[in-house]
C-alpha cells in the first residue's frame, strides 16, 4: 500500500459512579425495565436542575492524570445544544473550551518500538437517553440519560492498526485499574469514534478530508472498520478523487460502514457555559491529593516486572492483563526472595494455572487456589521436594479441592525420593534388566534417555531427574552422559 | 370571625397574629379569601387555576394543629399563591403558555416545599407572561390580567397575576419569579412591596426557567415586614440547586428598626433622566426626602455602563432562554401536535405552542449563540455584565443602599403598547441591570394608598445584603404610614 493511516479517536467511558452525573438516579441501569431509573432532572422536565456528581468529577481528574494530562484547576460545564428525540433538554452537559484534563500523553508499544499517543484532551459529559426503533415507532428509555460519560481525545497520530488496538487495550486497563469505570463494551460502557483518513507515505501534513465513523462499540469492530476504510478510502483515492468528509455509521457488527446525512459542517451546537452549575475549582492540593489515589498504573508494572524479575514483555504483559491478575500475582510472590522462584511463579501463574482455570471456566476470584497456595507450590517444587509432573497434578488437584500444596504431597504420596540408596537400586534394576540397550548405547544416545525414562517411570514420576541422571552416570563409569542427556 | 376583614389591606404580619389569638381560623381565613377570588376574578383574571381543595386540606390541617397547642411558623394557615412557573405535585404549571397549557406537574418546586413545611396554604397559581417574556401582563395564553387598583391599566409584567392577586386579596401573598423585572414591576405598578432576591439565595429548583442566570425567586407582599418574613422561610442553600449560596440566612426582622442615622443612599444620575416620567421623578423625590427626614445622607452616583445594560440583558438573557426553552417539545410533556415524523411533530408543536413574543427570543437568543456571531453578541454582553458588576461593587463602596424608580413610566393602559416589542423591552431599562449584577432589589411604594399613579422605589443592595433592604424599606413604611 502506497497510503498511511492517519487515525484519531474519540473513546467514551462510562464512568462508574453510584448515582448519575447530575441527579441522585441510580447509575447502574444496565438490563433494568424502561424508564426506571428517571428522575425530573434526567427525564429533563420544567424546573429541573443539574447538580453535578463530585465523585464522576474526580474520576475525570483521576484519568487525565493517569493520560499524563495537565488539569484545568478552575473548570465549567456549557452546553451543547441540538434537538434529538433522546436528548430530553435538547442540550447535552458538556465541556467546551475548559475541559478538566488537557495535553496528556500515552506510551505504546508498537512494532518499530516505543511511540507516544497525545491526548487532545479528557473531559467529562452526560450520556444521553436510548432511542429504540421498532417498526415505524420510536421508543424513548432515559434509564441512560445523564449517566456520567468521560470522553478522551487523541490527537490523530495512529498510523498502525496494530497500534489503535494497542491504545484501545491499554486505555481499557487504564481506566480498570483506576477504578473509573468498568469499560464493559458488551454493556455499550466503551464506545468509539473513529477519525480516519489516508495519505500518500512520505507526506507529513494532514488530509484534506476525514472521515468520522460513530458508535463503534469494540476493539474488534473497530479493526474491521478500519480494515473496511482502508480499503474504501484507498479505492476511492487511487481513482484521483478525494472521500466525502462525512460521518459514517455501522449498521452491524461487520465493519462495513454506510454514509450518513454529511450534516457537520451544518451543525452549530450553540455553546455557552452552562448557567445552571457555577465553575468547578480545584486546588494544587486537591489535585495533588488525587494524584495520590493512581496507584501504580499497568504500564508501570510492566516496566517494573521487567526491571526487577528480569520477564519478557509478553509475559509481563500477561500478568499485567487486569489489575486483579497484577494483584493476584504480586500476592504470590510476597515475601520471596529468590529470583528463580519468582520466575516460576510467573510462568505457573499465567500458564498451567491459567489454562486450568480457563478450562474449568473458573474466574480468578472464585479459584479455590490462594496466591499463597500456589507459592507453597512453586517453592516445593523448587526445593526439590516435588517434581514438576507431580506439581501439575498437584495443582489441578489444589483447584478442585482448594487443599494445600503441602496436604496433597502427603495425601497423593507424591513426594519426591531423594533417598539416594532407594534410587541406586531403580538404577541397577533398570540396567539389570535392559543389556540389550547398553549395547545400543554406543551408537544411539537416546538410548541413554530411554534408561532415564525407565528409572522415573518405576520411581512413580517422583523422583528429581538430575539426581537419577547422575547416579545413572555414576554406575555406568561414563562421565560424559550428563551433557549427553541435556 | 372579624366582619371587618379587609382582605386587601390584611398583611401577613397581621393576619399571622389574628390567628395566633384565634380571632380567626386558618379555613375561615382560606374561605375568605377563595370568596374574594370567586368575586374579582372575572374581571382581573390573575388566576390560571385556584387550588381550592389543597387551600381546605391544608388550612384545616393547620387548625387542627393550633388546636393542639403546637408552636406554628409565621406563615402557618397563611393562604398565599405562586406564580404559575413553580412545580406543584398533581397542580396544572403552565408558565401562562399555550405549550404547556395541559402539563400536570410531578414534582414539587423547592419554594413550594417550602411554605409546605411552614404549613402554608396554597389558593392559587397565579397568570404570567408566557414564560416571563413581557412587563405588562398581557402575553399570557390565558388572557391578560387587569390592574386591580386600575382596571384599565396593565398590571406590569410578567408576574402579572401575583401582583394583581397580592393587591386585590387573593391570597395575602404570592411568589413571583424575577428575570428582569418581573417582581418589581408589577409590584411597582399594582402599589405593593416586591422583592428580588439575591441570585442564589432563594432555590430555583422546580422553576420554569427563563434565563438560569438570572432568575430570582422572590416575594410579593403588601408590607415589607412580610417579604421579611416570606423570605425567611424560603431563602438558603438547596442540595438540588447548585447555584444557591452558602451564606447564612440571617433573622431578617431583627433588621427592620435599624437606625438610618447617618447611612448614605447613592442616586444613580443614569436613572434620573430625560425619558423619565416627570409624576415618577416628583414622587421619587419626596420619597428620598422622607430618607432625609430620617438622617440619612444622599449622594450622587453614577453607574455608567447602565446604557448597556438593557443590550447586555437581553442577549444574555434570552441566549440561555433560547436553550432552555428547547425541552418544550410536545413529547415527553406538553401539548401533542400531529405531525409526519419527530422533527415535524416537535416543529408544530413549538409553532403552534409559543407565542410570538417566545418565538422572537428564541430566534434572536439562538441566533446570539451561533458560530461566528457569539463572540460579537454573548461574550460581548458576558463583558459588560462583567463591568457592571464592578461599577455596581464600586458603588457600594461609597453608598449602603442604591434608589431609584422601579419602573420610569406609570403603568400603561390595557393593548397600549401590546404591538411595541422595543418600547416593552426599553420600559425594563431600571430593572435590568439588577440581574446580570445578581444584587438584591426591593420595590416599594412610594404611596400605596395613592390609586391614581402607582410609583415604586426600588431599593439597591449589595449581594446578600436583604436586610439592608428590609431596613430600608420598613422605615419609610413606618413613617410615611404613621397615623
Amino acid at each position: 500500500m502506497n497510503y498511511e493511516l492517519v487515525i484519531g479517536l474519540e473513546i467514551h467511558i462510562q464512568a462508574k459512579t453510584k448515582s448519575k452525573m447530575f441527579c441522585r438516579c441510580d447509575a447502574k441501569y444496565f438490563s433494568a425495565a424502561p424508564n426506571t431509573h428517571v428522575c425530573p432532572v434526567c427525564l429533563g422536565l420544567p424546573g429541573a436542575l443539574p447538580v453535578p456528581n463530585k465523585k464522576a468529577i474526580e474520576q475525570c481528574i483521576r484519568l487525565s492524570l493517569a493520560l499524563g494530562c495537565e488539569i484545568n484547576k478552575f473548570s465549567k460545564f456549557d452546553r451543547k445544544n441540538y434537538f434529538y428525540p433522546d436528548l430530553p433538554k435538547a442540550y447535552q452537559i458538556s465541556q467546551f473550551d475548559l475541559p478538566f484534563g488537557y495535553k496528556g500523553k500515552v506510551r505504546i508499544e508498537s512494532q518499530d518500538g516505543e511511540k507516544e499517543i497525545a491526548i487532545t484532551r479528557v473531559h467529562m459529559e452526560e450520556d444521553t437517553g436510548k432511542s429504540i426503533h421498532s417498526g415505524n415507532k420510536t421508543l424513548l428509555d432515559f434509564n441512560k440519560s445523564g449517566v456520567p460519560l468521560l470522553e478522551v481525545v487523541t490527537e490523530p497520530d495512529f498510523r498502525e492498526v496494530k497500534d489503535v488496538v494497542f491504545f484501545a487495550k491499554r486505555l481499557k486497563q487504564i481506566v480498570t485499574y483506576l477504578g473509573v469505570s468498568d469499560a464493559d463494551m458488551e454493556k455499550g460502557q466503551m464506545r468509539f469514534e473513529l477519525n480516519m483518513s489516508l495519505r500518500k507515505i512520505g507526506e507529513t501534513q494532514l488530509p484534506k478530508y476525514k472521515v468520522e465513523v460513530k458508535n463503534i462499540g469494540s476493539i474488534s469492530v473497530l479493526e474491521k472498520v478500519i480494515a473496511y476504510e482502508t480499503e474504501r478510502q484507498q479505492g476511492i483515492l487511487e481513482k484521483g478523487e478525494t472521500p466525502v468528509q462525512e460521518t459514517r455509521g455501522l449498521r452491524d457488527l461487520s465493519g462495513i460502514t454506510h454514509s450518513q446525512r454529511a450534516k457537520e459542517e451544518a451543525n452549530d451546537y450553540r455553546y455557552f457555559p452552562e448557567p445552571d452549575i457555577p465553575p468547578i475549582v480545584f486546588s494544587e492540593e486537591e489535585v495533588t491529593l488525587l494524584r495520590a489515589t493512581l496507584g501504580e498504573l499497568p504500564q508501570e508494572k510492566k516496566n517494573r516486572y521487567q526491571k526487577d524479575y528480569g520477564f519478557d514483555s509478553a509475559l509481563a504483559e500477561k500478568i499485567i492483563a487486569t489489575k486483579q491478575k497484577a494483584e493476584w500475582f504480586e500476592q504470590s510472590i510476597v515475601g520471596v526472595q529468590e529470583p528463580q522462584v519468582i520466575a516460576n511463579l510467573a510462568k505457573w501463574y499465567v500458564g498451567d494455572f491459567m489454562a486450568l482455570l480457563k478450562a474449568s471456566k473458573t474466574r480468578l476470584s472464585q479459584a479455590k487456589v490462594t496466591p499463597e497456595m500456589l507459592r507453597e507450590l512453586v517453592q516445593r517444587l523448587h526445593e526439590g521436594k516435588i517434581t514438576a509432573p507431580s506439581a501439575k497434578q498437584i495443582l489441578a488437584e489444589m483447584l478442585v479441592s482448594g487443599k494445600s500444596p503441602d496436604a496433597l504431597i502427603t495425601e497423593l504420596g507424591l513426594e519426591a525420593v531423594s533417598d539416594e540408596g532407594a534410587i541406586l537400586d531403580v538404577v541397577k534394576q533398570v540396567l539389570a534388566a535392559n543389556p540389550k540397550v547398553l549395547e545400543d548405547m554406543k551408537k544411539n544416545p537416546n538410548a541413554y534417555k530411554f534408561l532415564i525414562g525407565q528409572a522415573m517411570k518405576q520411581l512413580g514420576g517422583k523422583a528429581n531427574p538430575q539426581q537419577v541422571d547422575a547416579l545413572l552416570v555414576k554406575e555406568l563409569g561414563v562421565t560424559e552422559g550428563a551433557e549427553s542427556i541435556q | 370571625m372579624s366582619n371587618t376583614l379587609d382582605l386587601v389591606k390584611l398583611t401577613v404580619a397581621d393576619a399571622a397574629k389574628m390567628l395566633d389569638s384565634k380571632q380567626i381560623s386558618a379555613t375561615e381565613l382560606t374561605q375568605e379569601s377563595l370568596r374574594c377570588i370567586k368575586a374579582r376574578e372575572p374581571e382581573i383574571n390573575a388566576f390560571i387555576s385556584v387550588t381550592e381543595e389543597i387551600a381546605l386540606t391544608r388550612s384545616k390541617h393547620v387548625d387542627a394543629d393550633r388546636a393542639t397547642g403546637k408552636a406554628l411558623s409565621a406563615l402557618a394557615g397563611i393562604p398565599y399563591s405562586l406564580k404559575d412557573v413553580y412545580n406543584v405535585v398533581g397542580t396544572k404549571t403552565t408558565a401562562g403558555s399555550k405549550i404547556l397549557e395541559s402539563y400536570t406537574s410531578v414534582y414539587d418546586a423547592t419554594v413550594e416545599r417550602k411554605l409546605q413545611e411552614a404549613q402554608g396554604v396554597l389558593i392559587g397559581k397565579t397568570n404570567c407572561d408566557s414564560f416571563g417574556f413581557g412587563s405588562t401582563g398581557e402575553h399570557s395564553a390565558f388572557g391578560p390580567t387587569k390592574n386591580p387598583i386600575n382596571t384599565t391599566l396593565v398590571p406590569g409584567g410578567s408576574s402579572s397575576g401575583s401582583g394583581a392577586a397580592v393587591a386585590y386579596g387573593g391570597g395575602l401573598y404570592s411568589i413571583g419569579e424575577d428575570t428582569g423585572g418581573s417582581i418589581r414591576c408589577p409590584a411597582a405598578f399594582c402599589n405593593i412591596v416586591g422583592l428580588k432576591p439575591t441570585y442564589g439565595r432563594v432555590s430555583r429548583y422546580g422553576a420554569i426557567a427563563y434565563a438560569s442566570s438570572y432568575d430570582s425567586i422572590g416575594p410579593m407582599t403588601k408590607s415589607v415586614q412580610d417579604a421579611a418574613i416570606v423570605l425567611q422561610h424560603i431563602a438558603g442553600k438547596d442540595p438540588y440547586d447548585a447555584t444557591t449560596g452558602e451564606s447564612a440566612v440571617p433573622e431578617y426582622t431583627a433588621y427592620l428598626e435599624n437606625s438610618l442615622h447617618g447611612k448614605k443612599i447613592g442616586l444613580p444620575k443614569e436613572y434620573f433622566v430625560d425619558g423619565l416620567d416627570p409624576l415618577v421623578r416628583q414622587k421619587i423625590m419626596q420619597a428620598v426626602e422622607v430618607y432625609t427626614s430620617l438622617g440619612a445622607e444622599i449622594i450622587e452616583i453614577s453607574l455608567p455602563n447602565t446604557e448597556h445594560a438593557i443590550a447586555a440583558y437581553y442577549i444574555v438573557g434570552i441566549s440561555e432562554a433560547s436553550s432552555n426553552l428547547g425541552r418544550m417539545d410536545g413529547i415527553r410533556f406538553g401539548t401533542e401536535v400531529e405531525g409526519k415524523n419527530w422533527s415535524e411533530k416537535i416543529k408544530n408543536a413549538r409553532g403552534i405552542g409559543f407565542n410570538d413574543e417566545a418565538k422572537r427570543r428564541i430566534m434572536v437568543g439562538t441566533y446570539a449563540l451561533s458560530a461566528g456571531y457569539a463572540d460579537q453578541f454573548y461574550k460581548k454582553a458576558q463583558q459588560v455584565r462583567k463591568l457592571l458588576k464592578k461599577e455596581f461593587l464600586s458603588a457600594f463602596s461609597l453608598v449602603d443602599i442604591i434608589l431609584t424608580p422601579t419602573m420610569p413610566v406609570l403603568p400603561p393602559k390595557i393593548g397600549e403598547d401590546v404591538n411595541d416589542p422595543l418600547k416593552l423591552w426599553l420600559m425594563d431599562a431600571f430593572t435590568v441591570s439588577v440581574n446580570p449584577v445578581g444584587v438584591p432589589a426591593l420595590s416599594v411604594p412610594v404611596d400605596k394608598n395613592d390609586v391614581s399613579a402607582p410609583v415604586g422605589m426600588q431599593l439597591i443592595a449589595p449581594h446578600f445584603k436583604e436586610e439592608v433592604l428590609f431596613n430600608f424599606g420598613h422605615l419609610y413604611e413606618k413613617e410615611v404610614y404613621a397615623s
